[in-house]
This record gives structure tokens, C-alpha cells and sequence, in this order.
């Protein structure tokens, strides 16, 4: 395909996710950009799908990463929504002030 | 050279500077600003791939849903960006972690004996059609059952995310106030009743 390899895409998304995963365990500010380490994630996996559906010319990959889409959205406005109602009783999202659950 | 190649560095290379720029950024905002950059670039390499349906639907979805729903908490919540400056010592740790997990999966790549070509196709990829109306014809016949099961999550998040961030005056929020916990006493919650036999208590 124009002289684009299969494990160029892999290794660029194995490459994403490995920052997505990074990105989490970094994280010491707040909930928010944990989520967004998790959009990165999802993009990385997605481009997985893609890259493969085109390679093998099978469509299937394709109509997996509009499923992965959807999660993603849900994901999201679902996390957002936890985020505002802790920020709205506790007035902060920083992690390290997350820890009334802890044992 | 080769112009898809060199059109597919470019944007791997913007989309992976501006993933580490999404992880590392102090303002909440620049953050948001490069993941629709990241978001971008991949549905540029969406498109080289021949998946303009799917390029398309990451612009629509993530840059015009998902990084604008992102960019409204951040502004909304305020958060006041605090410039820690104590060294965080496992941060090479994490690093490495990240590191020794992409050196991993770049071995599984270079030495796997798994021949994807040999596969069998499911569903080829027609090519007289466009790809929407290729993708079309998948998904509302074949696929129709995870299509809708795929509404029925988004309808569950709706509704999950408008009843969580509603304010109610008969549901408010319930806060845990340690002081009057433990200012209560035995006079100030208990009463003791005496019930007449037959009468009942009026509570």
C-alpha cells in the first residue's frame, strides 16, 4: 500500500499506548488528565483496528473501532460527570487528596 | 522518497510529539488543545489508510464531542494549577515501566511467526463502493445487534451523567461533617418512650 508497512502502524501504536500507560502512572495533579492518558489509549488502539482492517482488507476492524468510539464517548462523559459532582463536594480533584476510600 | 511515507512520518511524528505534550502538560488547558492535535493527526493517518469514513467520525466525535466536553470541566472546575516543586523520585521508575512495556511489545512485533496475510477474510473490503457505503452496508445488516446495543451504552451514559451532576433540592449532597459526628451524645439522639399497652406510638 504505498510503501506504508503494517508494523510501522503497530509500532506507532504500541508506541501511543506505551505514553497513555506512562501518562497514568506519572500523573500526580489531577483526575482529568488521567482521563485524557485514557483517550490516548483508546486512540492507540483504535489506530490498531484501522491498520489491520486496511492490511487484511477486512471491514470488520473498522466497524470495531466505531464500537470503541462509542465506549470511549460514554467514558467519558460518564468520568466527567463523577468529576464535577466530587469537585462540587469536595472543591478539589487532585489525587493525592483523593484517598477517603482508602483502607 | 515516497509521499505517503513521508506524509506518514510527518503525522505519526506530530501525533506522538503531541501525546507526550497531552501527558506532561502543566496547564489543563494546553493538555485539551494537544489531544485534539493528537486526535487530528490520527484521523490524518485514518485517511491515508483508506478509512476516510472513520477519519471523519474521530474529527466529528472527538475533537467536536470528547476534547470540547474536556476543555468545559476543565474551565468550569477552575483548577488552580499549583507549581509542586518537590522532585517526584519514582518518576524514573515510571518511565522505565513505559519503556521496558514498548521495548516488549517491539520484540512480540519484530520476532512474531503469526501470518496475518493467511488469515481469513470476514468481510472484504469492497472496492467499487466508497468506504462509508461499504461500512454502511456492514453495519446495518450484520452488525445491526452490537449497533444497537452500542445506543443502549450511550443511553445508559446520558442518562447516567444527567442524574449524577443534577442538583435536587429533595437529593442533596450528602457530606460527612466529622465534628458533629462526634459531638453527638446520648442526650442529643436518643429517646426513650414509654408505650401505653394498646395505644400505639406517635412517632
Amino acid at each position: 500500500m504505498n510503501g506504508l508497512e503494517l508494523q510501522d502502524f503497530i509500532t506507532l501504536s504500541a508506541l501511543l499506548f506505551c505514553i497513555g500507560v506512562s501518562g497514568i502512572f506519572l500523573n500526580r495533579k489531577n483526575v482529568i488528565s488521567l482521563l485524557m492518558s485514557i483517550e490516548v489509549m483508546l486512540l492507540s488502539i483504535n489506530i490498531n483496528f484501522v491498520a489491520f482492517s486496511a492490511f487484511l482488507h477486512d471491514l470488520v476492524g473498522q466497524i470495531f473501532a466505531i464500537f470503541v468510539l462509542t465506549v470511549a464517548g460514554a467514558e467519558a462523559a460518564i468520568g466527567l460527570a463523577i468529576l464535577v459532582i466530587y469537585f462540587r463536594t469536595n472543591r478539589t480533584i487532585e489525587i493525592k487528596d483523593i484517598s477517603s476510600l482508602r483502607g | 522518497m515516497n509521499f505517503t511515507l513521508d506524509l506518514f512520518y510527518i503525522f505519526s511524528f506530530v501525533l506522538v510529539s503531541s501525546a507526550l505534550a497531552t501527558i506532561s502538560a502543566r496547564n489543563m488547558v494546553h493538555a485539551a488543545m494537544f489531544l485534539i492535535l493528537a486526535f487530528v493527526n490520527a484521523s490524518a493517518l485514518f485517511i491515508l489508510l483508506g478509512a476516510e469514513f472513520l477519519a471523519m467520525l474521530l474529527i466529528v466525535v472527538y475533537v467536536g464531542a470528547i476534547a470540547v466536553l474536556f476543555l468545559f470541566v476543565v474551565m468550569m472546575l477552575n483548577v488552580d494549577v499549583k507549581h509542586e516543586n518537590e522532585v517526584n523520585r519514582k518518576r524514573p521508575i515510571f518511565i522505565l515501566v513505559g519503556a521496558v512495556l514498548f521495548a516488549e511489545i517491539l520484540l512480540i512485533i519484530k520476532f512474531s511467526t503469526v501470518k496475518f496475510y493467511e488469515t481469513k477474510t470476514l468481510f472484504p473490503t469492497p472496492t467499487e463502493i466508497s468506504n462509508t457505503s461499504a461500512i454502511g452496508n456492514v453495519l446495518y445488516t450484520d452488525f445491526i445487534l452490537p449497533f444497537q446495543l452500542a445506543g443502549a451504552v450511550l443511553f445508559v451514559a446520558m442518562i447516567g451523567a444527567i442524574v449524577l451532576t443534577i442538583r435536587d433540592k429533595a437529593r442533596p449532597i450528602k457530606k460527612q461533617n466529622i465534628a458533629e459526628q462526634v459531638a453527638r451524645n446520648k442526650a442529643t439522639s436518643l429517646e426513650v418512650v414509654k408505650v401505653k399497652s394498646g395505644e400505639g406510638i406517635d412517632l
